[in-house]
């Protein structure tokens, strides 16, 4: 493990501006387009980058930096435009190619093999054939001159997510690369991972090598890049030096305009406690998932109440357990809703007492994608009386109330019934949520209302959830997206590790504090830490 | 009289060790074709068929081996080709092949060949304790060795790495720039000639006569062999030997007048499976669990 | 080469047209394995497809033979929507046979008009039972349902084999492995047309068969059970978010699929044969698996597709006679026709794309 300190990043950073040759672009893109049928992915992208440079890729989700670096790595064919490597016109057929051309590749979602072993795993990725002995001593050296430690003999399995990634970017290490591309490698990591990550990357820059860091948060991206270009649906806004632009004016060229204002909130709330829960306790049940310990929150009436926290830190076990996907008499204290102990209540008894939930994953989870709109208005309404009678579906309701939430929710189809995967991610977002709202739930507990969801649609819905807390619903809303945990909760708390921090109310917090306890820090250790 | 008993076991064990190691290789890859049946008799027939015409063991033994590749291409066509439903599109290649073997037998029913020759000279096989296993056909010996060459392939190649990846992510390995769809068809291919020599070795040495259906269910218990033995090479052989060993016994039960009932003694096998089938889920560790993409189609996005 | 890509809406002439494409080109392929034969196609077709058909007598029989095929298959269509690869209908089928026949055997001078409604739904619990072991252990062990019931399919022949030539054995049948004949309050009759008569062997049974058909239509198409099993077929997590039980839903479905093959295995018994031997299933386990697929995984169309295949298999019996066409061959049909069912599949719910030699970039 290591322990980085942020001068040792800054004499990085400043150690590779020195060295830095000013007309070497490693990797240049002119006018690279892709579509997808009718869909334009990536738009005449103008791109370069220079040797041993950290460059930032930013965009929202859906912008096209997947698509791009896909294309630069093989893995997808533009339809136009050229590439060019240090200066020569190249065409990358495939992966193969591009490793042999030095591009390493760090996917979001690792391509490792989770029942092979580590060596086993390194193997694969390269092109040449080692003798084992021979590869392990690499493997051990490689991982010693750029501090990520990991034994070569365990299954992939059985190692924590953060490395995993360690993993991979060790693979990409022992190709030599020139240029290294990490796909929004941040996602899974928290602070701290995320501070050793980049000071493998750092060290990484200082050999020459060229990282290409892909993300769409902005402060990481000023923090490590020395340029960053900005992508916005499918296009270029511009190519910014790091250190000369704020935040903020990151902000607005990724997403094209101020950020939105949402409508006020009345603010009456009630006395009345909806929602109790203390002692709520889940062991993991793979490897994978984060426990729950000892969670304790309650929501009264016309409340907002907020969670943060980077993602797998007990968001989808904590959602499971509000939902009943997952319940437990033995290891929840108290889970009391309008006055109701519903410890042992499926999510179909639950609903029936005016729950609604509304999970983060669309494709799959919250909607079917094969399925019409009608049949995902039956998925959480098969127990309506209106909907279901001696549970014979009575399908001229079940469209009236599809049309409605269609009408009321604006959504905008382009048939008259159509499959749910016809729909955009907005408009399906829309779906669903008006889907549960319509329904005047007393309670309501959704995570990740507005990921993936264009700006208009963004607003609209938080503007739903508002107009809902002004009626008197009590709301729990899971999100990692500060920014809307800022515009909707009353007050806020974070949940790290599977256990949540002390709620406080918004006016106290800033994004800074917040980051901190995401972190697992309170204020003083990190203080001194830095000290 | 025990010499003869372990000779028949030996002997009854072969097509399932080579059928079921040509299985474990497809499955390895990620897929699981369920038409081992149909070309074993595809190969069985082929076997029996270029024979008789030809009188040539190994022209035989060729041709069992290609039509058992040809069968598995039908499969490897629509499985890898159009992605289908493996599930289904194995049952349809044991019904398709199980007729089409038939119908090209048609005529060969009744005729008689001369089987395999042992590989060593005839009164080897009367040394004690070890003349059982001096007393086969060279298929056999080289069923042992292909147990052992696929072991050394897949765990100790660089190729063989690649294929096992294919069948654990798809999705990985296609990342890495191999090709999944190019594994997996030489993969169906070699389980085709696997199950065609197996196939082939029926009518050539068990029984030197061809009848509709010989395998007699042959193909679904090397299908079982292969989970019984956790997709390792090394257990087929154990595995098919016990299994072997269930066989003869229920038919030397019989001979002997034992009172278990003979049909109780034939579903052990059958039973064993289960059983096996069960404590693998219960166990479940990473080494010994089936491929995680095993079933599932590959579709490639470029 | 060619490769695949996601279709986002399938058109609706593919649904119709893949089934009726697939019997074309089936029919294409049986005359071209006729003339490598040296058979004539032309008297060959005749007798596969119009022969069984030129009767009423023969319609009729058709209907018998299409009977197991048709309750079967409907079983299966309800397992494969969910994703469930229940493929031991076979075993399932004698089992249904064998409660049945215990029952009916054990009162062999019964006149009662119960005693056939209480082995229709004995033989649903034997099937039914012969079902729960792969789903049992499929929900709380995930252990492979294919394997199991499959291996299963074996074990419920030879137990069958072992009733039939051991403790079952009819001391009047000269050491055959025959059952006694059950009392005629066990056997189903055939159905007497008023100012007819009876029809070939048309017995009541295939009514039920096609009642089964419709009632399981009606329950996909309308109920709420009908939505669930389409919703577990598609994604298990919204199934969960949906508030239903998968391990019920999984069970629930291999219980149905269990009990109608038993059910089928009854009615195959008690219309056709009269007592218990060691084949009673001439395959139709595994043939309605073809069933399944043709009728598209739709209840009502596995009336359309039982009748058809069941014509394959008559077609099959009928040009043995006239032509001395080995009946395998119904199998080489059988096979192709799931092949071509299995490739629409993939041509409905994909397109396929030529993939281009190689594609210019302009370098400017």
């Amino acid at each position: 493990m290591i322990k980085c300190s942020f001068i040792e990043i800054e004499l990085f950073k400043k150690k590779i501006t020195k060295s830095m040759k000013p007309h070497s672009a490693l990797l240049e893109s002119r006018d690279i387009s892709k579509s997808f049928g009718s869909f334009i992915a990536n738009d005449k992208i103008n791109f370069n980058i220079l040797e041993g440079e950290i460059h930032g890729l930013l965009g929202e989700n859906g912008a096209g930096k997947s698509t791009f670096v896909k294309m630069v790595y093989g893995l997808l064919e533009p339809t136009m435009g050229a590439l060019f490597w240090n200066g020569n016109p190249i065409k990358i057929r495939g992966p193969q190619e591009a490793r042999n051309f030095g591009i390493g590749m760090v996917f979001q979602h690792f391509s490792l093999f989770p029942t092979l072993t580590v060596i086993e795993n390194i193997e694969l990725a390269l092109s040449d054939t080692q003798a084992l002995p021979e590869l392990r001593k690499t493997i051990i050296e490689k991982s010693q001159e750029f501090g990520i430690s990991v034994d070569p003999d365990t299954y992939i399995r059985d190692l924590s997510v953060g490395e995993q990634q360690r993993v991979e970017i060790l693979r990409c290490l022992l190709q030599n690369p020139k240029l290294l591309i990490m796909d929004e490698p941040t996602s899974v990591l928290t602070p701290q991972e995320s501070e050793q990550l980049f000071v493998i990357l750092n060290k990484l820059a200082a050999t020459g090598c060229s990282v290409l860091f892909i993300s769409h948060k902005l402060k990481e991206v000023k923090e490590i890049t020395q340029r960053a270009t900005i992508l916005r649906r499918g296009r270029v806004v511009d190519t910014v030096t790091s250190s000369e632009v704020s935040t903020e004016q990151l902000a607005k060229m990724m997403v094209g305009s101020d950020p939105q204002h949402v409508k006020p909130k009345i603010g009456t709330k009630s006395n009345d406690i909806l929602v109790q829960i203390s002692g709520l306790c889940r062991p993991a049940d793979t490897p994978f998932s984060t426990p729950l310990l000892d969670i304790n929150l309650d929501v009264k009436a016309g409340e907002i109440v907020g969670i943060a926290g980077i993602a797998g830190n007990g968001q989808s076990e904590l959602m499971e357990a509000l939902t009943g996907e997952w319940r437990s008499r033995d290891s929840i204290k108290v889970l009391d809703v309008l006055g109701v102990d519903i410890r042992d209540y499926s999510p179909h008894k639950r609903r029936q007492m005016g729950i609604g939930f509304l999970p983060e994953e669309r494709n799959g989870h919250s909607a079917v994608m094969g399925m019409t709109l009608t049949e995902n208005t039956l998925l959480t309404n098969h127990n309506n009386p209106e909907v279901q009678k001696h549970s014979i579906i009575q399908n001229d309701n079940l469209e009236k109330l599809t049309s409605n939430i269609i009408h009321d929710y604006d959504v905008r189809t382009p048939l008259q019934n159509p499959l749910a995967s016809s729909l955009s991610g907005g408009n399906l977002q829309k779906f669903v949520v008006g889907r549960e709202i319509i329904k005047k739930p007393s309670v309501f507990f959704v995570a990740q209302p507005t990921w993936g969801v264009d700006i208009g649609a963004t607003k609209f819905i938080r503007n739903a959830l508002i107009d809902l807390a002004n009626e008197g619903c009590g709301i729990i809303v899971i999100s990692q997206d500060l920014e809307e945990l800022f515009e909707l909760a009353d007050s806020i708390s974070v949940l790290f590790r599977g256990k949540l921090s002390e709620r406080k109310p918004v006016k106290e917090l800033n994004s800074q504090k917040i980051g901190l306890l995401m972190g697992g820090e309170d204020g003083a250790s990190l203080a001194k830490e830095h000290s | 009289m025990i010499d003869a008993l372990i000779l028949t076991i030996l002997m009854t064990s072969v097509p399932l060790v080579l059928a079921a190691t040509g299985e474990l290789v497809v499955e390895r890859s990620g897929v699981l074709n369920l038409g081992l049946e149909g070309m074993m008799l595809m190969g069985a027939v082929s076997a029996f068929a270029f024979t008789y015409a030809t009188g040539s063991l190994f022209i035989g033994l060729l041709a069992g081996i290609i039509s058992g590749a040809v069968t598995a291409a039908i499969f490897g066509f629509f499985v890898l080709g159009l992605a289908t439903n493996q599930v289904a599109t194995g049952l349809a290649l044991t019904i398709f092949g199980t007729g089409l073997s038939g119908l090209i037998g048609a005529d060969f029913v009744g005729n008689a060949i001369t089987g395999l020759p042992t590989l060593f000279p005839k009164h080897f096989g009367d040394i004690p304790f070890i003349g059982a296993f001096l007393s086969l056909d060279i298929v056999a010996y080289s069923s042992v060795i292909i147990v052992f060459l696929v072991w050394v392939f897949l765990f100790k190649t660089k190729t063989g790495l690649i294929l096992r990846a294919s069948g654990i992510s798809h999705d990985s390995a296609h990342s890495l720039g191999y090709s999944v769809l190019k594994v997996r068809w030489c993969a169906v291919l070699f389980g085709g000639m696997m199950a065609g020599l197996s196939g082939a070795y029926l009518p050539l040495m068990l029984t030197p006569h061809w009848s509709e259906g010989m395998t007699s269910g042959r193909g679904w218990i090397a299908l079982a062999l292969v989970v019984f033995a956790s997709w390792m090479p090394s257990r087929i052989i154990y595995g098919a030997i016990l299994f072997g060993t269930i066989t003869i016994m229920q038919l030397a039960g019989q001979a002997r007048g034992w009172t278990i009932p003979p049909q109780l003694l034939s579903s052990l096998p059958y039973l064993a499976t289960i059983l096996v089938l069960v404590l693998i889920s219960i166990r479940g560790s990473a080494k010994h669990a089936a491929p995680s993409n095993l079933t599932i189609p590959f579709i490639s996005s470029k | 080469m060619f490769y695949l890509t996601l279709r986002k809406e399938t058109p609706l002439i593919f649904k119709v047209s893949v089934p009726i494409a697939s019997i074309l080109l089936t029919i294409l392929f049986g005359i071209f394995i006729f003339s490598v034969l040296g058979y004539d196609s032309g008297k060959a077709l005749y007798h596969f497809f119009i022969s069984p058909l030129s009767r009423i007598d023969r319609i009729a029989d058709l209907f018998v033979k299409a009977c197991p095929l048709m309750i079967v298959g409907t079983g299966l269509v309800l397992c494969f929507r969910a994703n469930i690869w229940n493929i031991g209908a076979e075993g399932q089928l004698i089992m249904g046979a064998v409660f049945a026949g215990g029952l009916a055997l054990s009162f062999p001078n019964t006149n009662s008009v119960w005693l056939l409604p209480a082995m229709a739904v004995l033989s649903f619990i034997g099937g039914g039972l012969w079902a729960f072991l792969p789903a049992i252990l499929k929900v709380r062990l995930r252990t492979n349902e294919i394997l199991v019931s499959l291996m299963l399919t074996y074990v419920a022949s030879l137990f069958l084999d072992w009733l039939v030539r051991g403790p079952w054995r009819s001391p009047t049948s000269f050491g055959f492995p025959l059952t006694n004949y059950y009392p005629d309050a066990g056997l189903i009759s055939k159905i007497n047309f008023p100012g007819i008569g009876t029809i070939g062997q048309l017995h009541w049974g295939v009514f039920i068969a096609i009642l089964v058909c419709l009632l399981c239509w009606f329950m996909m198409q309308k109920t709420v059970f009908g939505f669930q099993v389409k919703l577990v077929g598609d994604s298990h997590k919204a199934f969960r978010y949906s508030g239903f039980s998968e391990s019920k839903t999984t069970m629930m479905l291999f219980i149905i699929s269990g009990g109608l093959a038993g059910l089928a295995g009854m009615i195959e018994v008690s219309a056709n044969i009269g007592q218990l031997q060691p084949n009673i299933s001439f395959g139709y386990g595994f043939t309605a698996i073809i069933v399944a697929f043709l009728a598209r995984l739709n209840p009502a169309a596995v009336i359309l597709a039982g009748l058809l295949i069941a014509l394959i298999e008559m077609g099959g019996d009928s040009a043995q006679i006239a032509l001395a066409i080995p009946k395998v061959v119904t199998g080489v049909f059988k096979g192709i026709l799931l092949f071509l069912l299995l490739a629409g599949e993939t041509l409905t719910k994909y397109q396929i794309n030529v993939k281009p030699r190689q594609r210019s970039v302009p370098n400017d």
